[in-house]
């Protein structure tokens, strides 16, 4: 299994634990459930770990599909530079948030999801991976290349490929010479 | 609408079937709950939280009976092969078994949801009343504990905790919670990494995952084993709650009200999966019998640009044209099977794929078969199959359409080849006239070898005098300038340059007006059949052109459309 890119699973893991622990807050405040100060907390941090988890990172290899509207978002996170884009960074704070997550009944089974991402993103950082936002690719034009600019060196006609005489040691000779034949088109 | 009736009308009636089953079953459970006079004391201290949970459950239990068995290809295949009388419509239901599966398994998520927070309401509720915050009644009914004489209502017997943490230290302790718990989070890894992203580019991950099922079933078997939602039983003396729900004081001293008996309902889920859970088992046995069957290599050949060509051979095996197979090499991976379209004739006596390096294993398969010396026999193959509907639709019509785009053209291997064979052996049942065959490319490289096997039937159809039997047409739609020089210069040339044929390659996307006129003029009084393996956009044009061309009068062109699912 050498090119799994184990962010890719670790992103849909952390961002269904950002909604389940967003959910869990929900029913804990709206049920005013015994410390119910955990469930808003889980509230505010489901929706960070939405928000941050919601922009789709660029794969390595192969075509990215970035979720719908992710644009407006990935730019917010790619803001953070090497605090997004590091893999280690994520996995730690997702453990860290997960934490007050397992004080309550309401946010445990988020707390679990989110720790389990963390270990998944653990796994990414330590093969490597890094996050890379998926941009609409620019129209570069290519710079103009130097030798454009100086005049053809084999002026046309210029036969195929295999049909081309091989370049002779001296160019200038060789630029010159056709190789075709030339006859009367009748 | 008429052709939409026809193709998908069969299909819109089952899911009206379904979600019927599903919304009656809900609806049953949730009145069964919200309205039983046995379940009066429990709602007391549960509210209509109790009715929430309980009908998601039944809905649960039904559709994890059902999301084992689109999964059994076998079954599938045996339904398949005892239906081949029915209609065409009926068996093509059942190449959309994984849409099915996909849809069981969003119910699923959708009730584990509901039926989760209803819980964890229901906890907390339990708990409260536990600690006595509640009226009376509540207080009463949750002090009475399993003794001789009394029985428990409220599951949460522990009070000497720190309140807060008394619902979580309940849920890991008993039966239905910590199953509960479990199959929770088996079930979201499922579908956190059957996400389409990570199916189509990581499928080991997907595959792997997706084995938590055993843990998921299992846990899901005993999750109701602990009884923990409980009802009032009758008794005698009958307690009539309708009387004491406001003496809970005068229970067991005054003869109208006696200590009401509570007990908790049978466990029925098992019940509910444990048939599909066979059958499953019986798939999976089978599947390992299929894997142990010997196969024989009859050839193997590396074609062009990475692709690997098996001919296998095995006793009993009987293909037909279409349909595909799994495959399991042990040297590589002992649990991964991988799906392969076959491209040989039901009338040769072997089968054979065409397999391109597109990942992982078959990189690796081409590793092990590039290895081995001339003429060796190549690894232990496993073959499970054959698998799918047939498209001998082909046949049927007088003239037909196939249009192939990208890796879609495989199964045009088969069809092409047959229809070959079933020209050489003067076949009568053949209708067929004349084919136009129409593949889509972004780039031919990937595919060489199928232009390989145009080459041949071109040689032969045209040896026996049927050139015009096959009109075939390339599209290249992916190319560039350089294409275009090298195309210009070879223009004279008698056989195209990509694919070495004699028709020339298209650059670009076919006109499929042009194509449909075409068609129309050089039979004007056929029946055309228009096959199309391909993505969905292309389906969508292919059926308006299809209806735009045809004429009412019975007498001239007709066009029909099939979208084959291989």
């Amino acid at each position: 299994m050498g090119q799994i890119e184990w962010a890719m699973w670790a992103n849909e893991q952390a961002l269904a634990a950002g909604l389940i622990l967003l959910t869990g807050g929900v029913v804990g405040v709206a049920g005013q459930f015994r410390g119910w100060q955990f469930a808003a907390y889980a509230v505010a941090a489901g929706a960070f770990v939405c928000l941050l988890e919601y922009p789709r990172s660029k794969r390595a290899k192969g075509t990215s599909v970035a979720r719908t509207g992710q644009y407006c978002f990935t730019v917010c996170v790619k803001a953070f530079g090497p605090l997004t884009r590091n893999y280690y960074v994520r996995a730690f704070l997702h453990a860290a948030i997960c934490v007050p997550g397992g004080f309550m009944l309401a946010t445990v089974l988020g707390c679990v999801c989110l720790g389990i991402a963390s270990l998944i993103y653990l796994a990414a950082a330590i093969r490597g991976e890094h996050w890379e936002p998926i941009l609409p690719k620019k129209e570069t034009r290519k710079p103009v290349a130097q030798s454009i600019k100086n005049p053809p060196q084999n002026p046309p006609p210029r036969p195929p490929a295999e049909l081309r005489r091989k370049q002779a040691k001296d160019l200038e000779a060789a630029a010159y010479d056709n190789p075709m034949p030339v006859t009367l088109d009748e | 609408m008429g052709n939409w009736i026809i193709n998908n009308g069969f299909t819109s009636f089952m899911l009206v079937v379904w979600m019927g089953i599903n919304i009656f079953l809900f609806v049953w459970f949730y009145f069964f709950y919200d309205l039983g006079d046995q379940f009066f004391y429990t709602r007391h201290l549960l509210g209509s939280a109790l009715a929430w949970a309980r009908a998601p459950a039944a809905v649960l239990n039904f559709n994890c009976l059902l999301i084992l068995l689109p999964v059994c290809r076998n079954l599938l295949s045996l339904i398949r092969g005892s239906f081949v009388c029915c209609s065409r419509t009926m068996r093509k239901q059942l190449d959309k078994n994984l849409s099915f599966h996909k849809l069981v398994a969003y119910m699923i998520a959708l009730m584990t949801a509901v039926h989760m927070i209803a819980h964890l309401l229901n906890v907390e509720w339990y708990n409260n009343s536990r600690q006595g915050v509640y009226d009376n009644l509540s207080t009463a009914l949750s002090n009475l504990a399993d003794t001789d004489n009394t029985t428990y209502l409220n599951p949460i017997r522990t009070t000497n905790l720190d309140p807060q943490q008394i619902p979580t230290y309940f849920v890991f302790t008993t039966i239905a919670g910590l199953t509960g718990v479990i199959i929770t989070l088996a079930l979201i890894l499922i579908i956190t990494s059957s996400m389409e992203v990570i199916r189509r580019s990581y499928f080991e991950v997907f595959w792997y995952t997706h084995h938590l099922f055993i843990i998921f079933f299992a846990g899901l078997v005993f999750h109701g084993a602990g009884r923990i939602v409980r009802s009032q039983q009758t008794t005698d003396p009958p307690h009539n709650f309708t009387f004491c729900k406001d003496r809970s004081d005068d229970w067991g001293k005054i003869p109208e009200c006696p200590v009401p008996q509570f007990a908790g309902g049978f466990p029925q889920t098992w019940m509910w999966v444990i048939g599909p859970m066979i059958l499953y088992i019986f798939e999976r046995v089978l599947r390992f019998i299929r894997y142990m069957q010997t196969v024989k290599y009859r050839k193997i050949v590396m074609r062009p640009s990475k692709v690997l060509e098996l001919q296998l051979v095995k006793n009993g095996f009987k293909m037909e044209v279409g349909q595909y197979v799994f495959l399991n090499c042990l040297a590589i991976s002992q649990l991964e099977w991988h799906p392969f379209t076959m491209t040989s004739a039901p009338e040769e006596d072997f089968f054979s794929v065409h397999i391109r390096s597109a990942g992982d294993w078959t990189d690796k398969l081409i590793d092990i078969m590039q290895k081995l010396p001339e003429g060796a026999q190549g690894p232990k193959m496993g073959v499970d199959g054959p698998f799918g509907t047939a498209s001998e639709d082909v046949f049927d019509y007088e003239v037909s359409m196939l249009v192939g785009a990208g890796i879609g053209v495989t199964p045009f291997a088969s069809i092409l080849k047959s229809i070959w064979y079933k020209i050489k052996n003067g076949n009568s049942t053949l209708r067929t006239r004349k084919i136009y065959f129409y593949w889509l490319c972004r780039e031919t490289h990937a595919f060489e070898w199928f232009a390989d096997l145009l080459q041949v039937l071109e040689r032969e159809m045209e040896e026996r005098g049927l050139a015009d039997f096959l009109t075939y047409n390339l599209y290249l739609t992916g190319w560039d300038q350089s294409h275009v020089d090298h195309v210009k210069v070879r223009f004279d040339e008698d056989t195209d340059v990509v694919t070495g044929l004699k028709q020339k390659t298209h650059y670009g996307r076919p006109i499929w007006d042009k194509e449909f006129e075409q068609v129309r003029k050089e039979n004007p009084t056929s029946v055309v059949g228009t096959f199309l393996c391909g993505p969905v956009a292309l389906a969508k044009v292919l059926e308006k052109k299809c209806a735009k061309y045809s004429d009412v009068d019975p007498r001239k062109t007709k066009f029909y459309f099939n979208k084959e699912n291989f």
